[in-house]
């Protein structure tokens, strides 16, 4: 019933034989055809300014104040690409391969390769819009090795990337904006998908200034609406990062692909107490640097620069020689976990380890490390009042990514006609985890080079269509069931803010759902989501009404997770191995590491939304590995 | 720590604000400023009160959304940083603070301490890019750019549009706002060849939108968030003139 719709043909020829062979619209045809795009991050900025570019009219939306705010703001460390400036054998099939291996073998073969493929475009892109990356003393781009890989591939902006990155095609859509090819509207958040006779026809929005509900009709949608990490209330993410786009889709019939693969990242800031709201990012390039290392006694009270070298157990040095402080997140992450488990964590609340910076001081020197690093440095004295350059960073693993998402095929359209999902939002590309500066990269490709070739294959069916009808009794439909639901938030009137329930849900995400899952765990959760999902609607209290209201917008938020949580546990519990991200206690080798099982999971789950308080439908989409084979993912 | 907030609340544009006081008897010092709005804001709305609004979203210094006066300084206490970044340490038990929106002609309030900036998106909107539709770049490595010259455009590229140096402007000038994105842009050599109308239109748009001059107070320096340098404005006038004469 899935179709990836992969094209024939050798995997380096696929992506080639694709663009060669998909339908086009002629420029004079463009101007008619409409396409939304919800969200202004890489891959909705990007693919937003393309589309202008190319003279189709665009709507595009997000929930910030301005476009240049979405999340992808905040990546640090950088974005891979596969140039081999560095002469260190790099190719593209090594990246492809990183990047299946690094994803534990659980992703597609060929979106895969076309991400490796088209990464050396997007620095000739970015670089051509003025973005700032990090030079060397002749003029030449530089480059980093980040965690996973052996080559040097990632780009940066010292540890501003995601945030130069933005810029760039933040200021292509702006150029777009000012050209009057797409029309902007921050400040509005998509609250449902109007689908008519089977296909993808618009939204429905609400200006979040006003509370007035809009309807906006296209030919195409787009979600480019990020992750949902968010959902375990403490996170990397924004606080307005959310789910409900895609998850209002999903309900509207978009199946969600891998939905409990939560990329936890092994660098944030440990949390320090109950009102904190979020735990920040240390970027991961940290690691080429920093050497990780927690007391080898357990109740070790000494200041860290006090412990000699002899008593202090650099772990992923001693249990992951070859890698050492550059092994993959997830592996990473869990590791810092098992420490932290046994009695070994640092600082006040135990719940850290040590990031500790003195060995590269002491051979590269202050002013090198402040190059490289200086403001995540100041970022971390002034959220936390320490100097790293004198003492280690304490930190701590944190949700971070989604690898799951709605599910799509190779032209980035999900199970609904017309509806495509790019950048995090969908499930494409990393696998059961993903790779360091893998991320920015794909919302990009997603964004400037594969969209603008996939969409104009579908509407160069939808010429003669018209304009869209926002008149339309399906338009109707879903404005009046969004208006009631905001209604029926406003209108319990119970105790407790929408934030206790979010926090509630967290914490049950991150004990049953998170690092570590089993099936006793999982069965328990759902439970527990259940009736936390009863007392929400009994208990919820949101002052004032539908018009501005920021309590109403985390409640509805909130909601959406309730349900999205849930999904997130069946999916953990059907899937009996380990891989990547998702570790079942019960799948494991006797000296802890993953254990894979190719046989019966090499698959996509993609989950069919069945109704509120029924099990969901699972669907099987094959991984066939034509080009590589599956191996043990070692990193020792 | 016990802490007093006066707080401006104006429920929409068309209505008067006023500040409104508040007790906050029990604050942690290791919690940043927004957390201990967050917290005001529970109980508020365990009080069946409406919430104090306020823009915020990364927290982590990086997005530009959040951003108000704090005790009359931009962002609060601590040069060169964000409203999210700063902590409840760098107060006094005791201490009374007073909380308002960036306030400026071309800022005007939504609600308590939301204002509306979308006039930096235009500023932007008319010129702030190169003209490198998708497609078309040549192999990156093609322009060698000088690792200094590439650090400087970097410096000003870092600019997270917050507007504080507008809200602290005493002429409330989006000079330093304007003239980081022309520096970023003229020291690159693929912004060069727009320089001379860029420079020219954005800082026509800054004008139209009723953003003060610049009369060289620096304030804008001290409260930048990336300590953005007011020598930008000097190459922005220099700029502007340049374009003039040619």
């Amino acid at each position: 019933m899935l179709n990836a719709k992969i094209p024939e043909g050798p995997l380096q020829d696929k992506w080639r034989h694709y663009r060669s062979t998909a339908k086009l619209v002629s420029s004079a045809n463009r101007n008619k055809l409409q396409v939304i795009v919800v969200g202004t991050g890489l891959a909705g900025s990007s693919l937003a300014a393309s589309l202008g570019e190319m003279g189709y009219r665009v709507t595009c939306l997000c929930f910030q104040d301005s476009a240049r705010r979405a999340h992808s703001v905040a990546a640090q460390g950088g974005v891979n690409a596969c140039k081999n400036y560095k002469n260190d054998g790099d190719t593209v099939f090594r990246m492809f391969y990183d990047t299946i291996k690094g994803g534990d073998f659980r992703s597609r073969e060929a979106n895969v390769y076309r991400l490796a493929e088209c990464s050396a475009n997007l620095i000739d892109q970015a670089v051509a819009q003025g973005v700032p990356f990090a030079r060397e003393y002749s003029g030449y781009l530089s480059n980093r090795s980040f965690g996973g890989v052996q080559v040097s591939r990632t780009f940066y902006a010292r540890g501003q990337t995601g945030q130069q990155l933005l810029l760039g095609a933040y200021q292509a859509l702006m150029r777009q904006v000012a050209a009057g090819s797409v029309s902007l509207l921050p400040r509005h958040e998509m609250l449902d998908l109007v689908v008519i006779d089977g296909k993808a026809r618009g939204i429905i929005v609400r200006n979040m200034d006003s509370g007035a509900l809009e309807r906006h009709g296209g030919h195409a949608v787009v979600l480019a609406t990020g992750g949902f990490g968010k959902i375990y209330y403490l996170s990397t993410l924004a606080m307005g990062c959310n789910g409900s786009a895609i998850w209002r889709a999903h309900k509207r019939g978009a199946f969600f692909a891998n939905p409990s693969w939560t990329q936890i990242h092994p660098t944030c800031l440990p949390q320090s107490g109950d009102y904190q709201s979020k735990l920040t990012l240390m970027s991961e390039s940290l690691r080429n640097d920093g050497r990780i290392w927690v007391p080898k006694g357990r109740e070790d009270h000494r200041s860290p620069n006090e412990i000699p070298e002899p008593d202090r157990d650099y772990y992923l040095e001693r249990r992951y020689p070859a890698f050492g402080n550059l092994s993959p997140r997830d592996i990473s992450s869990r590791a810092a976990k098992e420490r932290i488990d046994a009695g070994y964590g640092v600082g006040p609340l135990k719940n850290a380890v040590y990031l500790d910076f003195s060995r590269a001081i002491r051979e590269q020197g202050k002013p090198k490390i402040e190059e490289k690093y200086g403001n995540l440095f100041r970022m971390y004295q002034k959220i936390t009042g320490v100097d790293a350059y004198q003492q280690p960073m304490r930190i701590s693993p944190a949700a971070h990514f989604s690898m799951g998402g709605l599910w799509v095929d190779y032209e980035l359209m999900t199970t609904i006609p017309g509806l495509y999902a790019l950048g995090e939002a969908n499930f494409a590309d990393h696998g059961a985890n993903r790779l360091g500066a893998n991320s920015l990269l794909q919302a990009c490709v997603d964004g400037y080079f594969i969209a603008p070739a996939t969409i104009p294959n579908y509407l160069a069916n939808e010429i003669k269509t018209g304009p869209i009808p926002i008149d339309h009794p399906a338009f109707a439909e879903s404005e009046a069931a969004v208006r009631e639901r905001l209604q029926v938030l406003v209108n319990i009137q119970g105790k407790s803010p929408a934030d206790h329930f979010h926090k509630t849900l967290g914490a049950v995400l991150y004990d049953k759902c998170g690092l570590s899952r089993s099936q006793g765990g999982l069965k328990d959760a759902i439970g527990k989501i259940h009736s936390l999902r009863d007392q929400f609607y009994n208990d919820l209290l949101i002052p004032g009404g539908i018009d501005l209201n920021s309590e109403l917008e985390k409640a509805g938020r909130v909601a959406d997770y309730l349900e999205l949580g849930e999904l997130m546990c069946y999916d953990a519990l059907t899937r009996n191995e380990s891989c990547g991200a998702h570790f079942r206690e019960e799948y494991q080798t006797p000296d802890g590491e993953a254990l894979r099982n190719d046989r019966d999971f090499a698959f996509t789950s993609a989950w069919e939304w069945a109704g509120i308080d029924k099990e969901p439908i699972l669907h099987r989409e094959p991984l066939d590995f034509e080009v590589v084979t599956p191996t043990v993912r070692s990193y020792k | 720590m016990r802490i007093q907030l006066k707080i401006w609340r104006q429920q929409n544009r068309s209505k008067s604000g006023q500040l409104v006081n508040y007790d906050l008897p029990d604050v942690n010092p290791d919690m940043s400023f927004l957390e201990m709005l967050d917290t005001l804001n529970e109980r508020l709305v365990r009080q069946r009160e409406r919430p104090v609004e306020f823009d915020h979203d990364c927290r982590e210094g990086i997005c530009g959304q959040c951003g108000m006066m704090i005790n009359g300084r931009a962002h609060g206490p601590l040069s060169n940083t964000t409203t999210c970044q700063l902590h409840m340490r760098a107060f006094r038990d005791g201490d009374t603070i007073y909380v308002e929106p960036f306030r400026a002609t071309a800022f005007p309030v939504k609600c308590d301490l939301k204002v509306d900036r979308s006039a930096f998106d235009r500023i932007i909107q008319a010129g702030g890019y190169t003209s490198a539709s998708t497609g078309g770049a040549p192999e990156a490595n093609s322009i060698p750019i000088a690792h200094d010259v590439a650090e400087a455009a970097f410096d000003a590229a870092a600019c997270i549009g917050c507007g504080a140096c507008v809200a602290t402007c005493k002429n409330s000038s989006a000079a330093l706002f304007t003239a980081a994105k022309i520096t970023h842009l003229a020291l690159l050599p693929q912004g060069k060849i727009e320089g001379r109308q860029r420079v020219r239109r954005m800082v026509r748009q800054m004008d139209s939108e009723g953003f003060g001059h610049c009369s060289n107070t620096e304030a804008c320096q001290v409260e930048c968030p990336q300590q953005i340098s007011v020598l930008h404005i000097a190459r922005m006038n220099w700029e502007y003139n340049r374009s003039l004469a040619m």
